[in-house]
């Protein structure tokens, strides 16, 4: 019992291991930690929801010969073409730089053979992107990095990014090790250096501007095309509110789970709040309004499986967005890398360092011979198939739960397990009436 | 010369009109008259026209301008030429705050004076000022010119990249990272084309240069009161 010897020992569930090691690395360096994904800490999640299929009182759908839709349209508030998506599940953001070329085209690829949307990223538009994707969402950021209106007015929709649930109210920093020329050509920047990404517009303040801002971008692609506003999820019922009197046709409410390419971890892992606590704010905020339905919700951070995406719908989201389980979709974190990540003192499952540039798998990283490992046409077959996945998990769900449109699921079909669950998620404890901080 | 009442007309029908021009020029000269500081006028240009705003605009007047010479007799809110690719724009009168912000290319001129955060985040545009500018000016300009021939505020240049500054007043400050170079020929050559092209008649030679030390490029924990 070579493991009795420790037996007496403790360990402080406040300084335990990682803690410690996290405090040695600081005083070693003297700079925070910066990592890209999203929030590891265990957060109250999707899979604290139970659906309650139907029984005596609800019919259900037959699973395989009732119809049941997934289709969405996208903003028809005042775009005169709005964008159907077949899947309610589209790809988030995610720059050209941070990802690699072949990694951008693969995610159109797989997004348009389901007939969904991809959105580009810090950094522009690039022509493998567009050709790959049949809807393509602009992204309108700080920085501004490749913003051009030729572009502008290729895109299906735009998409005004005011803060991603990872680092809400941060900027970012794309390491001078990502900067190739191509990258650096297409931000104005020179080649090799650390290249800051501003947390603020650089040319409006507050709601009111941005309400001018939006009708400049509708002005200039003719108002033809949905403009979204995308969020990080903090204040999310008051931000809502905003971007609806803003003029947005789409909000896009990212919660902490979201992931990004590169921020302090101290960020990732303490602003924000979780996805499943934002989405009854963004409802609540639409109702309100009499907006629900009429300005789409997309919902992002931490979507995983169809279950994940029919309780985001069930609580009132009109699609959803992913973007790490795309990644991962794509090839990232693949155990057959195993030995490549261990060589970067990394393991197959963790990998976190999207910032570094040096991803095995070829995906996040402009390095050409590591781009070179993800073949754009077998990965994007890949989402394809994920995305496939996801909808028809969705779809399963819905039907028992007598549902023949996933946009007909509602709150009233969930419950939850825990009390932090029911409270954030507005729906009753499992087994009882309860909902925390409603009156009976 | 087409002329464009926005009494009568919307600025919606009027940038339509501007970018139904974008396949094929029919209509060279445009004039706006009694714009009364209306937002978003001119926007999104594509083609080499000719544009006379006879009077005030609002925000983001000839914003991501491409080609077109745009005049406006009056001053501008904020964002005027925001992300313009190419072409001209030229305020007669003062200029509001984020004047050119991210702007790729062309050239923009401002006779009286601008505001706050001037050539923000600009990516490749020149900008002539004749009058003075206000605090944060080129805060992360990236590439092109900002010439001012009035005064400078607080902060100029903060965590600049590759923008050439010349001053010809006083500068209130430099932000982070910004520094005064010297004034070499190869500067002197440069202004004095600045300036004629902007048709502002200034001796090059009583301006000063700034830029970046490059001293933030990388993250350095040395460098923390800085960031």
């Amino acid at each position: 019992m070579s493991n009795d010897k420790n037996i007496n020992l403790k360990e402080s569930a406040t300084f335990d291991r990682a803690t410690m090691a996290e405090i040695r690395r600081a005083a070693d360096t003297g700079i925070y930690d910066i990592r890209g994904f999203g929030a590891k800490r265990k957060l109250p999640h999707f899979d604290d929801l139970l659906f309650l299929g139907a029984s005596m009182s609800r019919y259900p759908l037959e699973g395989y010969r009732e119809t049941c839709n997934t289709s969405v349209v996208l903003g028809d508030r005042f775009a005169k073409k709005p964008i159907t998506i077949e899947t309610p599940v589209t790809i988030a953001g995610m720059s050209f730089g941070a990802l690699s070329a072949n990694a951008k085209e693969a995610l159109g690829r797989g997004a348009s053979i389901v007939g969904t949307s991809t959105t580009t990223g810090d950094g522009g538009m690039t022509p493998e992107e567009r050709g790959q994707s049949s809807k393509l969402v602009y992204q309108y950021l700080p920085s501004r990095y490749g913003m051009n209106p030729d572009d502008l007015r290729k895109a299906d929709a735009i998409e005004v990014v005011l803060g991603q649930g990872a680092k809400p109210g941060g900027g970012g920093m794309l390491l001078g090790q990502k900067i190739t020329d191509r990258v650096a050509s297409m931000r104005n920047l020179p080649k090799g250096i650390d290249q800051r990404s501003a947390c603020r517009h650089p040319d409006w303040t507050g709601p009111d501007d941005l309400a001018i801002k939006i009708q400049e971008l509708r002005e200039i692609t003719d108002w033809q095309v949905p403009i979204y506003i995308k969020i990080g999820a903090t204040r999310t019922y008051y931000d809502v509110k905003l971007a609806v009197k803003a003029g947005a046709d789409v909000i896009v409410v990212d919660g902490m789970q979201g992931g990004t390419a590169a921020t302090q971890d101290v960020f990732i892992e303490h602003v924000g709040i979780p996805t499943m606590a934002a989405i009854p704010q963004a409802v609540q905020a639409l109702q309100e309004m009499g907006m629900h339905r009429k300005v789409q919700l997309i919902v992002s951070g931490g979507i995983r499986n169809g279950a994940d995406v029919a309780k985001c719908m069930a609580l009132g989201a009109d699609a959803v967005a992913i973007g790490t389980a795309a990644l991962v979709a794509l090839g990232c974190n693949d155990p057959k890398w195993e030995k490549d990540y261990e060589a970067i003192g990394s393991a197959a499952g963790f990998y976190d360092d999207y910032q570094d540039g040096k991803d095995p798998s070829g995906i996040s990283t402009q390095d050409p011979e590591l781009s070179k490992r993800l073949d754009p046409v077998a990965a994007g077959h890949r989402l394809a198939n994920y995305l496939r996945v996801l909808t028809l998990e969705a779809q399963t769900l819905a039907r028992a739960c007598g549902k023949n449109d996933l946009r007909n699921l509602e709150p009233e079909d969930l419950v939850a397990l825990t009390v932090e669950s029911a409270a954030m998620a507005r729906v009753p404890l499992a087994g009882t009436t309860w909902i925390p901080g409603q009156k009976y | 010369m087409k002329t464009v009442d926005l009494t009568t007309s919307s600025v919606q029908d009027l940038n339509h009109a501007l970018h139904q021009q974008s396949s094929s020029v029919s209509e060279k000269n445009w004039t706006i008259t009694n714009p009364k500081g209306s937002h978003n006028i001119a926007v999104g240009l594509d083609a080499d026209l000719d544009v006379d705003i006879q009077g005030h605009a609002g925000y983001f007047c000839a914003g991501m301008n491409k080609e077109a010479n745009v005049t406006i007799h009056g001053n501008v809110g904020q964002g005027v030429a925001e992300n313009m690719m190419s072409g001209v724009v030229r305020v007669k009168g003062d200029a509001s705050q984020a004047a050119g912000a991210t702007a790729h290319g062309g050239l923009l001129v401002i006779e009286g004076n601008a505001g706050a955060r001037c050539g923000i985040s600009m990516k490749g545009v020149d900008i002539v000022v004749k009058g003075s500018i206000g605090h944060m000016s080129c805060f992360m300009g990236q590439s092109g010119s900002l010439v001012v021939c009035g005064d400078a505020g607080e902060a100029l240049g903060d965590s600049l990249y590759e923008v050439h500054i010349y001053v010809k007043g006083s500068v209130k400050s430099l932000g982070a990272d910004c520094i005064e170079k010297d004034m070499r020929d190869e500067h002197v050559i440069e202004l004095k084309g600045l300036l004629e092209k902007a048709g502002v008649d200034e001796n090059p030679l009583e301006f000063k240069r700034y830029g970046s030390a490059r001293q933030l490029y990388t993250f350095k924990v040395d460098n923390a009161s800085a960031y």
